[in-house]
């Protein structure tokens, strides 16, 4: 492994190439499957079977999904935008999956002699012998989920339909009031944490074996940033902006064939993300019993996390009703944003006084 | 290889900036004006300035451009006939030349300076760019940093009695 380009050794790109390909390919089977278990899941809570023709189980049904929709006609409406009707599902495609960029899937491993820890933007520094990651990595997430909503205003704006227009606005003004919820939520954590850096946060929550977790420190910001989070990406209570009752699908209706699947596809994307995301500042990333002893562990405690996190999902789903939208604004603006910051004031003090 | 790089985003800088007043649909204007912020973030990455970086993206890609096109969207503001006038293009022209002329001027007299002060590249990496803007900022700029926030504060006051009719 003598040879370095730009001065950096050729394992360092390798290293990067493989925890690119494994992580996006990670993301797209589990954003494919997690239609499958949510349709299975909702299925059995509601006394029925759910997909059960294609394959054992069903198990096959995601990718006749998928071949269904990609050989379906795309329809472009007449009076549509097209430049933004066109770039609409990318935008929201993307946002979602580079998130997972700054998110530590687990501990350090050494491959060869080279050290590479389980983050893509990051890197073994063998001269001061520490990790450097994105330094500012919260605040990326932070800046990519605010560039969410561009993909589904846009959508909504350039089918020139009234229900897509509806859902558009519906979902922004939504997107808008719970990202300031969950950013303040997660102020109290790198209050704790003293670092924006997820690297560190998640080394931090490795006290007690593995389980000093910030979910039992900060057990009301854990509470607050998952269902602003579950808000922001519009999942159940909080789907309004494609409520079918009354919008028909909302910013999507006009869509079809692929670009529809791609809206499909983010809505599940930014599920896996918000759920990893959480996993990571509250539940201890890839920590666990024995997870810093067997670094193989680290990226199966980090999945089984994600995976019981997005069950919890499906189970709101299947469980709670859809907010009226009055009712929407009133918990995100009176209650969700006080408390909060009453959060952030609390922690403040006590972290003043011990 | 980052000559290069700053090259292409230069290169993409330029472009969308150019489209920001060039394409004729206001939604596409402002989608041009977010890819400009986004160059923007990548020269403040590429200065070993990556809370800059993000602070940009937030504030203004992620939240003042959504207010922007919001309120195109709200008001609904079509592809519309804007004619031309041509004492307009005329006073653009002069004043574009003008400030060109100024800028060369401007250029061949400067030369680049190097990083002077306390905060070298090195430093902000072992330190963190956002922990040393927080310790400035609560030190030695605490009290522009108060009275900041309170014009803020007395902008969202202000803001709400315009727009609540009944007091």
């Amino acid at each position: 492994m003598g040879i370095e380009i730009l001065g950096l050794p050729m394992m360092y790109y390798i290293a990067m190439v493989a925890k690119v390909l494994v992580a996006f390919v990670f993301v797209l089977l589990t954003v494919a499957y997690a239609t499958y278990a949510e349709r299975k899941i909702i299925g059995h809570m509601q006394v029925r079977l759910g997909p059960m023709r294609t394959g054992w189980h069903g198990l096959l049904q995601p990718i006749a999904d998928g071949v269904k929709l990609f050989f379906k006609e795309e329809i472009i409406p007449s009076q549509a935008s097209k430049f933004a009707f066109l770039i609409a599902p990318l935008i929201a495609l993307i946002p979602a999956f580079i998130t997972f960029a700054v998110i530590p899937f687990g501990g350090i491993i050494e491959v060869a002699g080279y050290k590479i820890p389980l983050q893509i933007a990051a890197y073994f520094d063998t001269a001061s012998g520490r990790v450097y990651d994105l330094n500012v990595g919260v605040l990326y997430i932070l800046a990519m989920s605010s560039l969410g909503v561009y993909g589904i205003v846009l959508a909504g704006w350039a089918s020139n339909s009234k229900y897509s227009l509806m859902g558009g606005l519906r979902a922004s003004a939504q997107m808008i009031s719970y990202e300031l919820s969950a950013g303040l939520a997660i102020v109290s954590v790198f209050m704790l944490s003293q670092t924006l850096s997820l690297n560190e946060i998640v080394t931090q929550q490795s006290a007690f074996n593995g389980l000093g977790w910030y979910v039992f420190k900060q057990p009301l910001a854990a509470f607050m940033f998952f269902i602003c989070s579950l808000a922001e990406i519009n999942r159940t209570p909080f789907d309004l902006p494609e409520a079918e009752t009354e919008l028909v699908s909302g910013f999507c209706t006009e869509y079809s064939s692929m670009k529809y699947a791609m809206f499909f596809m983010a809505e599940y994307a930014n599920m896996v993300t918000v759920c990893a995301l959480t996993a990571t500042l509250f539940l201890g990333g890839w920590n666990g019993p024995l997870a810093t002893a067997i670094p193989l562990l680290g990226p199966v405690y980090f999945v089984a996390k994600v995976y019981f996190l997005m069950f919890v999902c499906m189970w709101i789903r299947a469980t709670l009703p859809r907010y009226r939208y009055d009712q929407l604004m009133h918990l995100g603006w009176k209650v969700l944003l006080p408390l909060s910051l009453l959060n952030i004031v609390v922690t403040g003090i006590i972290g003043y006084f011990i | 290889m980052e000559t290069l790089f700053f090259a292409f985003i230069t290169l993409v800088a330029i472009v969308s900036a150019i489209l920001v007043i060039t394409c004729k649909n206001p939604i596409n204007s402002a989608l041009s004006l977010v890819l400009t912020f986004f160059c923007l973030a990548t020269y403040y990455v590429m200065l070993d300035a990556p809370f800059m970086a993000a602070v940009q993206v937030m504030v203004y890609a992620g939240a003042i451009m959504v207010l922007i096109v919001f309120t195109i969207m709200l008001l609904n503001i079509r592809v519309d006939a804007t004619k031309a006038h041509s004492h307009k293009v005329v006073l653009g022209c002069i004043i574009g030349f003008f400030t060109l002329i100024n800028i060369v001027i401007l250029l061949m007299k400067s030369r680049v300076a190097l990083p002077t002060g306390p905060y070298s590249g090195n430093m902000i990496k072992q330190i963190g760019h956002t922990e040393l803007i927080g310790r400035e900022m609560f030190t030695n700029f605490l009290l522009p940093f108060e009275i900041t926030s309170i014009l803020l504060l007395v902008a969202i006051v202000g803001a709400v009695i315009l727009a609540k009719k009944k007091l």
